[in-house]
């Protein structure tokens, strides 16, 4: 596999950049080509928890493109954004996906659009708890900012009141998890084929709804979102007789509120959500501050502070509700930004759980060289694990990755 | 007691005489609040040169040269709305084209006079708009020369004015006048512009940082005429402190294309990408 991702690389990087031979800027009535080839190198640092995972070195390659169409009036956009993984170690995280392929229709104040889409909601660092749309595509990363393209009919208003958004989603994703040599991965597998949603069907075939507020009243901002459909985070339910985990993927309704309050170099933050499932109705919410320290060198480089906790009301019984770290956890971060040419950028982040002490925490670092390559390390460690603590699967997984990626 | 005082209040007004003889062969204004009213009225002479341009898009190549010569590029657009009171700022939304690692990303500011502007970001990558903090106006735009301020603090009731004098810049004869920021968290003491006297525009700025020492110098040149409305076409920002300097170049701009509050409400970030 290794081998032959190695002697495929240069022909899918020659197709991609003589796909993308002459991007230019957005001209109304002309097609738009980009797109991106990374190599990645996951280096961890341990042995695996369970038998037959990874050892130290998982290579891969994430290729994504961006064609796009905008008519000479600005009345219709197409937009198709394919993406595709290939790991060299873990069969289950080689995908593909198109993480947009919509029409949009753009009227005076309304915007309609159909098809693939990723949409994010909410405000808060730590953790995206009123984002709720798009399933998230863990095996790309387990931080919950890696989406499969939801499909949609998606319908807008701008109006002096604030933006209203309708969404009507008549396909459920499910979420991606990792395969047996994989990190990152539960005790036992999951088998998306045993995956169960309610009324004892082992298809979706219920259409999601959701609504959506957003505006600002001077330095807050808010947003307001509703949800009823199927839950995207799934409880995992033994199947001892396989030894295998089966995803349930059940019924709920979500109300979520997010709040910005933006002063002087103060951010504060605040989601909340009430979540009423077959089981159980519960509320859960993360909040709390990014301060920026302004120009702390003479080229002007900005220090940011954050803090957020975390709070989850749900049963701690994976039977009744899928079960979450952030139940009680505190977050603490620093972001260094250069603004040099280069966009030279660091953050670091730790996540204490105040029950038990465990720890997992990352650094994400990034910088430009020349127009083209972005080189990134990104690093996710965890520390001082109670073996009560769901993060009690991940200890070993502590890794580093560098990732280096040309943009077409 | 009068004896005494006498010889040394002639002496006091000998020196007051020099002082102000002295002056006034540099500045033709004797009195205070002279210079100040005649500062203000070149400066809003010069804003209000553009009154109506209404709204307009512009694309434009920045140009970042450092210290050993060495360049890189950004290819951006520029949104502007007018917005006709002199009491609230204008409206503008900049959208990076290149480099290809931040296309679509987006800033949308709503201007303020003496509060803090209203800033979102938009981030293509996530798929998300963050409001952000206005408080950083001295630092670096997207690693430029240009601080945030150069960019959104142009609007006439930012500053107060002092006209210094009469100068020739560049074959024209120029209106020299110094100006003060009034807002926040400014990283200059002042700033000297060089205003011609023919088409009322902007031609140079001294900026003076927070020590008061000469920081940087934008010269506004390759202006052209759009219906009566004045544009430069090539700024260059000069940092005498580091040696490095970064090059704004527009294109043609297009003026009246219809823009509305709705293009520059936070709500349009989501459509750009």
């Amino acid at each position: 596999m290794a081998l032959a991702l190695r002697n495929s690389l240069p022909c899918l990087v020659t197709a991609l950049a003589s796909l993308a031979s002459a991007p230019e800027t957005a001209h109304a009535g002309e097609w738009e080509v980009s797109g991106s080839a990374g190599l990645e190198m996951r280096t961890f640092l341990e042995r695996g928890a369970y038998p037959r995972q990874l050892d130290t070195f998982q290579p891969s390659l994430q290729l994504e493109g961006d064609i796009r169409w905008t008519d000479a009036e600005n009345r219709w956009d197409f937009v198709f954004v394919p993406y595709a993984r290939l790991d060299a170690k873990d069969g289950d995280r080689t995908h593909v996906d198109a993480r947009e392929a919509y029409v949009r229709w753009n009227g005076d104040g309304w915007t309609v659009r159909a098809g693939l889409a990723k949409v994010y909601w909410g405000v808060a660092e730590s953790r995206h708890l009123v984002d709720i749309i798009n399933q998230f595509d863990t095996v790309e990363d387990i931080d919950n900012e890696d989406k499969l393209g939801q499909p949609m009919v998606e319908i807008s208003t701008l109006q002096d009141l604030g933006q209203l958004t309708a969404y009507v989603m008549p396909a459920f994703r499910k979420r991606t998890f990792p395969g047996e040599e994989g990190r990152f991965r539960t005790p036992l597998l999951v088998d998306n084929d045993l995956a169960r949603f309610d009324g004892g069907r082992d298809d979706n075939a219920d259409v999601d709804f959701a609504l959506r507020y957003s505006h600002y009243f001077g330095d807050w901002d808010v947003g307001l979102s509703f949800f009823h459909g199927t839950d995207r985070d799934p409880r995992l339910i033994l199947d001892p007789a396989r030894g295998l985990f089966a995803p349930y993927y059940d019924d709920m309704t979500q109300v979520g509120v997010d709040i910005q309050y933006t002063h002087e170099a103060w951010l504060w933050k605040f989601e909340g959500i009430v979540k009423d499932t077959p089981f159980e109705t519960f509320a859960a919410a993360v909040g709390g501050f990014e301060y920026s320290f302004y120009g702390i060198t003479e080229s002007g480089a900005d220090l940011g502070v954050l803090m957020e906790y975390q709070y989850d009301g749900r049963s701690d019984d994976p039977a009744i509700a899928p079960i979450t770290t952030a139940d009680n956890d505190l977050f603490g971060g620093l972001r260094l930004a250069l603004n040099d040419a280069e966009d030279t950028s660091i953050l670091g982040g730790v996540i204490v759980d105040l029950n038990d002490g465990s720890m997992s925490g990352l650094v994400e670092a990034s910088r430009r060289f020349g127009d083209y390559w972005v080189v990134e390390l990104e690093s996710r460690f965890f520390a001082n694990v109670d073996n009560t603590n769901i993060l009690y699967g991940l200890r070993k997984d502590s890794q580093v990755t560098l990732r280096l990626t040309r943009y077409f | 007691m009068m004896h005494k005082r006498k010889p040394r209040s002639s002496r006091l007004a000998a020196i007051l005489a020099v002082l102000t003889l002295g002056y006034s062969l540099i500045s033709p204004v004797t009195w205070a609040g002279e210079a100040e009213d005649k500062g203000l009225e070149i400066a809003a002479r010069s804003d209000r040169s553009d009154t109506g341009f209404g709204d307009s898009e512009v694309t434009a190549v920045m140009t970042l040269t450092n210290a050993a010569g060495a360049t890189s590029t950004r290819e951006m657009y520029f949104k502007t709305l007018e917005r006709a009171s002199e009491q609230v700022g204008d409206k503008s939304l900049t959208v990076f084209v290149t480099p290809r690692d931040v296309q679509g990303t987006a800033l949308l500011s709503h201007a303020k006079i003496l509060e803090p502007d209203d800033q979102w970001l938009f981030l293509p990558a996530l798929k998300r708009v963050k409001r952000i903090s206005s408080a950083n106006k001295s630092g670096p735009f997207v690693g430029s020369e240009f601080a945030f301020e150069d960019f959104t603090s142009t609007e006439l009731n930012k500053y107060s004015y002092k006209f210094i004098g009469e100068e020739e810049f560049d074959g024209m004869k120029v209106d020299v006048v110094e100006r003060f920021p009034l807002y926040e968290n400014s990283g200059y003491t002042r700033q000297v512009a060089y205003i011609d006297q023919e088409v009322y525009q902007t031609r140079k700025i001294d900026f003076y940082d927070r020590k008061d020492t000469l920081l940087k110098t934008l010269t506004l040149s390759d202006y052209r005429e759009y219906d009566g409305v004045w544009r430069a076409h090539t700024l260059t920002m000069q940092n005498h402190q580091t040696n490095k300097s970064t090059t704004l170049s527009y294109g043609d701009y297009t003026f009246k294309t219809g823009l509305s509050d709705n293009d520059f409400d936070k709500g349009v970030l989501k459509t750009i990408r």
